[in-house]
């Protein structure tokens, strides 16, 4: 046993001394002000949901994806059913299937379960450093070495911040209101997938189809919001592509 | 939802945001991206964020708002303005909290 811790700790010091895992955390450090404060808010609004500090340290821990962890927690405060929930975080989590794709070239030489064990530590950050460090796949190169420094310091900061936010919102009284903090960070996270006009478009959809369908049962509002705007969203996309194929 | 509900959709949550991210890991051989995902991809995320987000902002106890005194509305309305001029999540967030509460505590909305 104790072999193994050592093994363990020889192997995890060899990485850290490895020059792009080295790189990969220098580069993500300067992420850190903006993941911290980010953490913070996503982690006082997971206080004000009410679910206690337990479920929710164990949510961050586990989950690892603040978009989706905010995305549900109204959900949840409105007990809304648990497939409800599942389906929105499916809807939520549809870029990390677009980072996979990406990445997918230089970590396909490892075995599955390194695979794996990399694609829980993808993140909307790191996938930004790691596409500007690496724009095209060479062979060779130790790839995983620079997504493991950029991925485990970003992985470390975020859980702080997100814990630090939890206990600090837990003690901050429930008649301040302060879950519109969760609100709010939802709001913001909306606007900066706001890129495009038919994004734009398939986010008023969304927001109008839910407020009209408000009455129906178990939050099905939500997945008829989703559904409209992902329609439209493809209809204003194809009417875009015929108009400029006409002027060309 | 009760305790025990909430570790079973955050032990269903953590399952999904795995998938989703080693989706194209997974297989052996490599696997094109269908067309219906690539639609998916542009248009869904930002559409489950916006249907989530805006009942919370304009219904209150499963009614549309009635009054346009509302903190939230105006809170919201300021983080969008903080967004607009400095693109930052964390200030869009913390100016939003902040007005509702100025509203809140200062003229009793």
């Amino acid at each position: 046993m104790n072999f193994r811790i050592n093994s363990l700790r020889d192997q995890a010091l060899a990485l850290a001394r490895r020059p792009l895992f080295r790189e990969g955390a220098r580069d993500a450090t300067p992420m850190a002000i903006g993941i911290a404060a980010w953490g913070l808010v996503a982690g006082v609004a997971m206080a004000k949901s009410g679910m206690g500090i337990s479920l929710a340290v164990f949510m961050s821990v586990l989950v690892y994806a603040g978009s989706a962890q905010i995305a549900s927690l109204p959900l949840i405060v409105s007990d809304a059913p648990i497939w409800v929930v599942w389906a929105t975080t499916a809807c939520v989590s549809l870029r990390f299937m677009a980072f996979s794709f990406h990445y997918r070239p230089y970590f396909a030489h490892l075995p599955r379960r390194q695979r794996i064990a990399l694609s829980y530590l993808m993140g909307d950050t790191n996938f930004a450093l790691f596409i500007r460090r690496f724009p095209e796949h060479v062979p060779g190169e130790a790839y995983p070495d620079y997504f493991l420094g950029s991925a485990l310091v970003t992985y470390g900061l975020w859980q702080v911040a997100i814990i630090t936010g939890i206990v600090a919102g837990a003690a901050i009284p429930a008649s301040w209101g302060l879950g519109f903090a969760g609100t709010m960070a939802l709001l913001a996270l909306t606007c900066t997938q706001l890129r495009t006009p038919s994004t734009i478009a398939a986010a008023v959809v969304a927001g109008c189809a839910a407020v009209a369908a408000y009455a129906l049962p178990l939050r099905l509002n939500i997945l008829v919001g989703i559904a409209a705007a992902v329609a439209v969203g493809v209809a204003a996309h194809h009417a875009q592509r015929v108009r400029g194929d006409a002027r060309s | 939802m009760s305790a025990l509900e909430i570790f079973l959709t955050t032990l269903g949550m953590a399952a999904i945001t795995l998938l989703s991210r080693s989706f194209f890991m997974l297989p052996k051989d490599e696997l094109p991206m269908p067309r219906w995902l690539r639609e998916g991809l542009r248009y869904a995320p930002t559409a489950a964020l916006a249907a989530v987000v805006t009942p919370e902002l304009f219904m209150t106890q499963g009614h549309f708002i009635d009054t346009w005194r509302n903190a939230g509305l105006f809170g919201a309305a300021a983080g969008l303005a903080f967004y607009a001029w400095r693109r930052s999540l964390f200030g869009t967030t913390v100016c939003g909290t902040g007005v509702m509460l100025a509203l809140r505590f200062g003229l009793g909305w």
